[in-house]
């Protein structure tokens, strides 16, 4: 009875399977591999490939350009991750109160997340603008002097950041919201009558409770900042002096400017074997961190 | 100092820090909206002043009249339309599968979807502009829609789903000679309504904002998108500040509509990827 159930169950798996199985086989692993394959050829896309072994590898870390966006994508990553984690989760703590307007809050600091970082950008371009942008006006009144944000290599990659943190503040109070609303409030009141309140219970009684909320946003908000891209290309362009360029960038104009398909693959291999080490040290940091109840 | 009392500073502390960070997330809206109502004149005068000497409403008309904007916005529409209605047809297909039907190769299959979802775009921006390009798609919206259509996150999100609904439902139809088919559809699908809704949303954002598949697949004007077409402004109308937030505005308000109406799907949806991610 039971194999003749797996059998018939068999057929129709293949049914409801076969739309995902192709899309996945044709859109991700061909891809997958023969990106693999591209990162050893030198290629300009119309000619044939040429077997060139590690070289492109090995010429990413010699290539100056190279490691500066390599450089400004790590500083972005680690600038952006800790900033985002942090504010966002107080203000998620804040937020998980009896207090009035809490539609009205979530209403708002969501808004820049549905909007596309695209139109975002170009918001951020007019206001970061040296002699008619909000930005410096405000810095003026409070008594600074303009800052050429754009145009300045030592302003232009916080430029991005900022942007960025702005942009995904919504999306990980929230996440962090529904991680507090999941601790039983039993919790909380147990904690009080050991004495433990405020900031401390906060620490040591909330967070290791939602460990995995944390795993999970700080592994996306990684992933998301290895990968920042658009605001990039329409603030900055890159520039000034590739200050503010990134791996993304790089590859984009390795492939689509300069032809050099097997290069490019090889930053995109750098990039994803990177993201995906990031990934580990997390878990793993998180799996041994004494951050949890005894 | 009473426990009440307390607890009063507490949540005065909170609001106030909670109302200063609305009004840094609002303040680059509001703007926006203010420099759509300027000519160039107001624009560029300083201090700046929220309303110039008057008001410009023929931003508006004229981001018609410059670029495209109906064309990529149904451009938009359908590539969206068509990524969101495929996604969840394959996605509930493949996650009935993988939590009802009982075949050989189940787990290992599921790892395998699973390893997916980590893969970075990126890397494989390359191979599959070759695919575009053989297939003589490069420049068509297909080029946008085909490989969005299959999501392993989103495969992940529909089993995850499915474990939830009893499988004696599915059992009890079986014995009344309901095939699979029908299981899937008649029974499973309507009771994972909420997920449905919160998938369709995120891929709808997804898809909508999604900048660097239009800037590599598309090239000519008649199949831009939304965010491709205000790339291209950039450059031809950087100056002009009052016709660029017209624009962007016009290009966000769909999405903004679409929110404030599932406001709490979107709310269930991530707190469903966060907890469950």
């Amino acid at each position: 009875m039971k194999a003749k159930k797996l059998k018939k169950d068999g057929r129709w798996a293949i049914l409801f399977l076969a739309p995902a199985i192709i899309g996945l086989a044709i859109f991700t692993l061909y891809p997958l591999i023969e990106s693999l394959h591209i990162s050893f050829t030198e290629w300009d896309l119309f000619s044939p490939k040429k077997f060139i072994g590690v070289n492109n590898y090995v010429k990413f870390f010699h290539d100056a350009t190279g490691l500066k966006v390599f450089k400004n994508t790590i500083v972005f990553t680690l600038v952006v991750v800790p900033l985002q984690l942090v504010t966002t989760f107080f203000l998620a703590v804040a937020l998980n109160q009896k207090i009035r307007g809490v539609r009205f809050f979530r209403g708002a600091y969501f808004l820049p997340t549905i909007a596309s970082m695209v139109s975002i950008s170009i918001v951020w371009q007019w206001l970061f603008n040296t002699d008619f942008g909000i930005i410096n006006y405000v810095i003026k009144l409070l008594g600074g002097s303009a800052v050429n944000w754009l145009t300045n290599p030592k302003t232009s990659l916080w430029a991005i950041i900022i942007v960025s943190c702005w942009k995904g503040t919504g999306y990980h109070m929230m996440i962090f919201l529904a991680g507090l609303q999941s601790v039983p409030s039993t919790y909380y009141e147990a904690a009080e009558l050991d004495g433990c309140t405020g900031f401390s219970r906060l620490i040591r009684i909330v967070l290791p409770l939602i460990k995995p909320t944390v795993l999970y946003s700080s592994i996306t908000c990684v992933i998301n900042s290895m990968q920042v891209f658009d605001q990039v290309m329409i603030i900055t362009g890159g520039g000034p002096a590739r200050s503010s360029s990134v791996m993304v960038q790089y590859l984009y104009e390795n492939a689509f400017d300069y032809y050099k398909m097997g290069y490019a693959s090889a930053i995109g291999w750098i990039m994803a074997i990177f993201i995906f080490v990031l990934s580990v040290i997390q878990f793993k940091a998180m799996d041994n961190s004494d951050f949890s109840i005894e | 100092m009473s426990r009440k009392l307390k607890q009063r500073i507490v949540k005065t502390v909170s609001v106030v820090i909670l109302l200063i960070g609305a009004f840094i997330i609002l303040i680059p809206f509001i703007w926006m909206v203010s420099t759509s109502f300027k000519g160039i004149g107001d624009v560029f005068k300083y201090p700046p002043k929220f309303f110039g000497s008057e008001i410009k409403w023929q931003n508006y008309p004229a981001v018609f009249e410059t670029i495209n904007f109906w064309g990529m916005i149904k451009n938009t529409v359908i590539v969206t339309i068509v990524v969101a209605v495929g996604q969840l047809l394959t996605s509930s297909m493949a996650g009935f599968a993988f939590s009802y039907l009982e075949f050989r190769g189940r787990e290992f299959l599921f790892r395998f979807f699973l390893f997916a979802i980590m893969i970075p775009f990126h890397v494989m921006l390359i191979p599959t502009f070759v695919i575009m390009r053989n297939l003589k798609l490069l420049n068509s919206l297909w080029a946008l829609i085909l490989p969005c259509i299959i999501s392993p996150l989103s495969i992940f999100m529909m089993r995850q789903s499915f474990l939830s609904v009893p499988r004696s439902l599915g059992e009890a139809a079986a014995i009344d000679g309901c095939t699979p088919f029908g299981i899937w559809w008649r029974i499973f699908l309507p009771l994972s309504k909420p997920t449905l809704a919160t998938l369709a949303i995120f891929s709808f954002m997804q898809t909508w904002n999604d900048f660097i598949r239009p800037l590599i697949f598309l090239n000519s004007n008649k199949k831009m998108t939304l965010t491709l077409g205000l790339y291209n402004m950039i450059g031809n109308f950087a100056t002009d500040w009052g016709l660029m937030m017209a624009a962007v505005i016009l290009s966000i308000l769909p999405v903004f509509v679409f929110y404030l109406a599932l406001q709490d799907f979107f709310v269930e949806g991530i707190a469903l990827t966060g907890l469950k991610g």
